[in-house]
């Protein structure tokens, strides 16, 4: 029991820094721990911030960046923004895609993906949340994930608050100062600022706040099933130390006359 | 089978009999779950059930993400994605799987590294060693070819990386490397090939361990003591062993729950955390990654191929040799191939016999450091290519080498071994008086 336990134990350590050290090498990026609510293995998704978000990307990243893994649909899922069926039709129809059959662009359904991103350098964003560490702690070990994730939506919510405010220009492009963005300098201007987006029920719209509800809202479209894979989770370990519970104690019966006739014989 | 003397099966009612006389198939089962098994297996015997089921699991997960996968360049990244959003429990077969890679170098390194202190792979167990050798081989080769098929941007540079290996073969390599590819280089008849292969080689591995329980089952297991179980007769024989069913099985289920209470906790809180961010990024052949980086479970090979840069002394000499035909990547790649042929032939390079390194004073302490030399390469493995990590890994390399090439042979003929137990059950006696503390070896005397 100890020895699997130490193994065990050694090789996640062992993991850990590999892991954590494959990551490394992005430079001095400055990563804010913002307090999401979905960290941990207890946090979920708080709907009403997801909502938020996905306004701030509609009305501001849409205009450049796309989503083309996640379907328009899943707008409604639960454990998501989980918008009610008319508004995610309504929301759909404002973009155009290309139809194959019709041979032409119509209005989007449900059923479609968001579109692709318009600028060819404004990366896709479905994934974006995990496909950038912001942690690798602690002491390089990385087993902080289990508790806060890999840092992806910090990551991004804090390129959103990570500008200086110092430009300037290389071969014709206006680079920007950034604290988090790996090498200090990024093409994209500052998207969002004190009030860019304004909310129906008047919630707080300064940069921290909107920084924050549109990189959970990315969390969302990386990883839309993280409810249901945490509730598996839990499904997982409590069956199975059930498991363990009872195969232990039949273990142990089964060995104690075994055991009884060494211990007497001695 | 096994040779240890024990009761087999006979078959009693009629239509038993008949079965019976046409294909033994109750008999093999029954012979297989009842052999006789050393009473002193401890809890690193456990690793044998753990990797059966990692197994099946990759088996079972894998064939239903089959289902919905496509292996083409433009579809692939998606049809994963899609995997991820619209197939039901497809997160979780996925993570599964992917997690239960991992699972199952864990076990596979714990399994191989057990057999190591223990001398498991002396005679008259060298096949079963060898076959095992192969089966880990073939593990790597299924993970990597795996671990190719999301088609990220790890995906696609650690096939470039890991194909160009075979392309530093003098003579031979290009068009080896063409010929692994499916073209010049990796692109869509690469991803098809891979799939392919990454469905094919689990069933291979199968077989092969069949392979391998028929050849332990021929010899019957190892055990901590080292010390072979008394075949003189039956009664002899179950002093020291008991059947493998009940007592091993429930032992060992016990451990697999165990073990994957943490495997499931790993999949359902942090199911990236073996992963590497870059790979939830579409491959992209004009993008090369800042870093590429093979999965865990290759980084101590890995960081034996890289250490032998052409400022290594013996680098140089091989190359000023051989007229520059070893230069330093075909050097490195002989080096990293070499590491594990030097493991898979240590029946013949361990010139001890003495069996168990509980009874090995000196062993003991080069295998340690051997166990802390593995964890050292593998940190190497991940880090960038550069001083100090460059000289450690060279020291921690030559050590693996010397492990197996210099200290293992001088070993048998320079130590004094402990005292062995004449028999297991000795072993187990001698065992239980230490846990009481002695207090009951005054009433020995009695016996």
């Amino acid at each position: 029991m100890s020895m699997i336990k130490k193994l065990t134990v050694s090789a996640i350590v062992a993991l850990g820094l590999g892991t954590s050290a494959m990551a490394a090498g992005g430079g001095d990026q400055h990563i804010e721990d913002f307090d999401f609510s979905f960290e941990g293995p207890f946090g979920s998704y708080d709907v009403n911030q997801l909502q938020r978000g996905l306004q701030i990307y509609t009305e501001v990243c849409a205009a450049c960046h796309g989503l083309k893994f996640v379907p328009i649909r899943t707008l409604g899922d639960e454990n998501g923004p989980t918008l009610p069926e008319e508004q995610v039709i309504e929301y759909a129809k404002q973009f155009e895609v290309y139809d194959g059959d019709l041979e032409d662009f119509r209005p989007a359904l449900p059923t479609d993906h968001f579109p692709e991103s318009n600028l060819e350098n404004a990366p896709d964003l479905s994934l974006m949340a995990k496909k950038r560490a912001g942690f690798h702690g602690p002491y390089g070990l990385g087993i902080n994930q289990f508790f806060k994730g890999i840092g992806g939506p910090e990551y991004i919510a804090s390129l959103m608050t990570g500008y200086t405010g110092e430009e300037k220009e290389q071969a014709g492009v206006t680079f920007y100062e950034n604290t988090a963005f790996p090498g200090g300098w990024i093409a994209m201007a500052p998207p969002l600022g004190d009030d860019s987006v304004e909310f129906v029920d008047g919630h707080d719209a300064d940069l921290h706040h909107l920084s924050a509800d549109v990189s959970a809202f990315l969390m969302w479209t990386a990883e839309p099933k993280m409810m249901a894979r945490k509730q598996a989770g839990f499904a997982g370990v409590i069956f199975l130390t059930l498991l363990s519970v009872l195969l232990y104690l039949t273990n142990k019966r089964l060995w104690a006359p075994v055991k009884r006739k060494y211990k007497t014989d001695v | 089978m096994s040779g240890i003397p024990h009761d087999h099966y006979e078959p009693k009612t009629k239509g038993e009999k008949w079965l019976n006389s046409r294909l033994p198939v109750i008999g093999l089962v029954y012979d297989t779950l009842m052999i006789p098994t050393p009473k002193n297996l401890n809890w690193m015997w456990i690793w044998g059930i753990v990797l059966a089921f990692c197994l099946v699991l990759q088996i079972v997960t894998g064939i239903v993400l089959a289902m919905h996968y496509t292996p083409h360049v433009d579809l692939a990244f998606a049809s994963v994605e899609h995997i991820m959003r619209n197939v039901n429990g497809g997160h979780m077969l996925r993570y599964m799987h992917a997690n239960g890679a991992s699972l199952f170098f864990i076990a596979v390194y714990a399994h191989i590294f057990r057999g190591l202190y223990y001398g498991s792979y002396k005679a008259p167990r060298e096949v079963t060693w060898i076959v095992g050798m192969l089966i880990y081989l073939l593990m790597m080769a299924t993970g990597f070819l795996g671990y190719v098929l999301p088609w990220g941007q790890m995906s696609f540079w650690g096939a470039t990386v890991i194909t160009g290996l075979f392309g530093a073969i003098p003579f031979i390599g290009e068009g080896l490397q063409t010929f692994l590819l499916g073209g010049p280089a990796v692109d869509n008849a690469t991803l098809n090939r891979f799939f392919s292969l990454h469905y094919l080689l689990p069933f291979v591995i199968a077989g092969l361990v069949i392979v391998h329980i028929w050849a332990f089952h021929s010899t019957g297991n190892n055990n901590p003591s080292g010390v072979e179980v008394r075949r003189g007769s039956k009664e002899e024989a179950e002093k020291d062993t008991l059947p493998f069913w009940p007592y091993f099985v429930i032992k060992d289920l016990f451990a697999l729950a165990v073990i994957l209470v943490v495997f499931f906790a790993v999949v359902g809180f942090m199911p990236n955390y073996l992963g590497h961010p870059d790979n939830y990024i579409e491959a992209n052949a004009l993008a090369t990654p800042a870093h590429i980086v093979p999965e865990w479970y290759f980084l101590p090979f890995y960081a034996i191929l890289r250490a032998f840069t052409s400022e290594v002394w013996v680098v140089q000499i091989a190359s000023f040799v051989t007229g520059g035909i070893i230069d330093a990547k075909f050097f490195g790649v002989l080096a990293m191939f070499g590491a594990i042929a030097v493991m898979a032939l240590v029946p013949w390079l361990d010139t001890s016999n003495v069996r168990s390194g509980r009874y090995r004073p000196m062993f003991k302490w080069w295998f340690a450091l051997l166990v802390i030399d593995f964890f050292a390469l593998m940190w190497l493995g991940a880090m960038p290519a550069e001083e100090p990590y460059a000289s450690f890994s060279l020291i921690a390399s030559a050590y693996w080498f010397g492990y197996f090439l210099v200290i293992l042979p001088l070993l048998g003929v320079i130590e004094k071994p402990l005292a062995q137990p004449a028999t297991i059950e000795e072993a187990v006696k001698a065992n239980y008086a230490k846990q009481n503390g002695g207090t009951n070896t005054t009433a020995t005397p009695a016996e």
